[in-house]
């Protein structure tokens, strides 16, 4: 079972790093989300956000700063394919009190009120879908779990996920990423002869424990493209989503392909030794699942059956 | 011989596109084959007389979206191409 992780990799600025140790040790104030602590991060992050937005607007009702504003500036990469012209970053500003606590809020809410052409996949705004993966501040996250930096000071920067192709705006073309999650056969291959006495396959409780960490993953391609090596080698090297789910079913009891898994992954040695442990993806997920440790353990599984 | 004009990178890439259109409409119904070779060409010379020729970012978009429509057309259970004039 892999332990989930917190991610590490947040933008100094937010000031999170306090809030991060906090949050590791205490479970008490969210105990619904022990044992997710990059959830817990947001979640603290989110009501302080919102404590700190019930001020500004308290402090601007009774007149006493009028420069308590609850607007902040969102830049917005936008890239049209039918107009001409490079892409650039817009501005939009957004009041925070009229609007959702999350990220994703606020581009509906932009969506909606400001511009209409602006375009970005999203679907179930709960963190199950993974179809709101961007980049924002820098970090690639789903916007449906990131709750908005409530610092109005300065802007927050929304841009698609890095090192992608773009379709529009915030779109990427993820047609390779799917084809390498497709090329690791995510599915259940058994040996036994189908149609025999028992239809299911048990599995105890100690083995399916076993997918814990690994089972959550959505498949919003925030670690991958959080990846230098793939980054450089997309094409060559699988990513740490595809390999987190090769592991998956690698490490199911009721898979009996397992051996010829690994083998087919260590071929070629692009795909899965191009991972040169940066644990960008680990430090990056949004589910606080750990990639880089799911890898280092196939590497281990190969070296071991090579041996 | 006369020598040909020394192609571009992109240029080839362009044209190898477009080949590779050519060839999968072979694999399809002969009438379907003229629609689909006839739509394709349209669509080709089009973009070659309006798009900038130094508008790589376009180009190389154009690139990517005419191979993902290859690979669809690549499918055996795709027959034909159609396409609809949208007014503006």
């Amino acid at each position: 079972m892999l332990r989930r992780t917190l991610p590490a990799l947040r933008s100094v600025k937010d000031g999170v790093t306090d809030a991060a140790r906090q949050a590791a040790k205490g479970d008490a104030h969210f105990p619904s989300l022990r044992g997710h602590p990059a959830a817990r991060v947001n979640a603290r992050e989110s009501a302080e956000g919102q404590a700190r937005l019930a001020a500004a607007e308290e402090e601007r009702r009774r007149g006493g700063r009028p420069e308590a504003t609850t607007v902040k500036e969102f830049q917005v990469y936008r890239w049209n394919p039918d107009s001409p012209g490079r892409p650039f970053l817009q501005s939009y500003f957004v009041d925070l009190a009229a609007c959702g606590p999350m990220v994703l809020d606020v581009l509906q809410k932009i969506k909606s009120e400001h511009d209409s052409t602006l375009a970005f996949r999203r679907s179930c705004r709960e963190g199950i879908c993974g179809s709101c993966s961007m980049s924002i501040d820098g970090v690639n996250t789903v916007a449906c779990l990131k709750p908005v930096d409530a610092d109005t000071s300065r802007p927050s920067m929304i841009t698609p996920l890095p090192h992608m192709f773009v379709v529009k705006d915030l779109v990427v073309d993820l047609t390779n990423f799917y084809q390498q999650y497709k090329s690791v056969e995510p599915w259940l291959k058994t040996k036994r002869p189908p149609g025999g006495a028992r239809r299911e396959h048990p599995q105890s409780p100690a083995q399916r424990k076993k997918l814990d960490g690994l089972y959550e993953c959505i498949l919003c391609a925030c670690c991958s493209t959080a990846c230098p090596s793939y980054w450089w080698n997309s094409e060559a090297f699988l990513g740490p989503a595809a390999l987190l789910h090769a592991y998956r079913w690698v490490s199911d009891s009721r898979d009996d392909y397992g051996q010829e898994r690994v083998q087919a992954l260590s071929e070629g040695w692009d795909k899965l030794y191009r991972c040169r442990m940066i644990k960008s993806c680990t430090a990056t997920c949004p589910k606080s699942l750990d990639p880089a440790a799911a890898i280092s353990a196939l590497k281990a599984l190969h070296q071991l059956r090579k041996a | 011989m006369a020598s040909r004009p020394k192609l571009s990178g992109i240029q080839k890439q362009v044209l190898t596109l477009y080949r590779g259109f050519l060839r999968t409409a072979r694999l399809k119904d002969p009438e379907e084959r003229l629609r689909i070779e006839s739509v394709v060409s349209a669509e080709f010379r089009d973009n070659a007389r309006n798009v900038d020729r130094r508008n790589f970012v376009y180009i190389e978009y154009l690139l990517r979206r005419g191979k993902r429509q290859l690979e669809q057309l690549k499918n055996p259970d795709i027959t034909g191409l159609a396409t609809l004039e949208v007014k503006k």
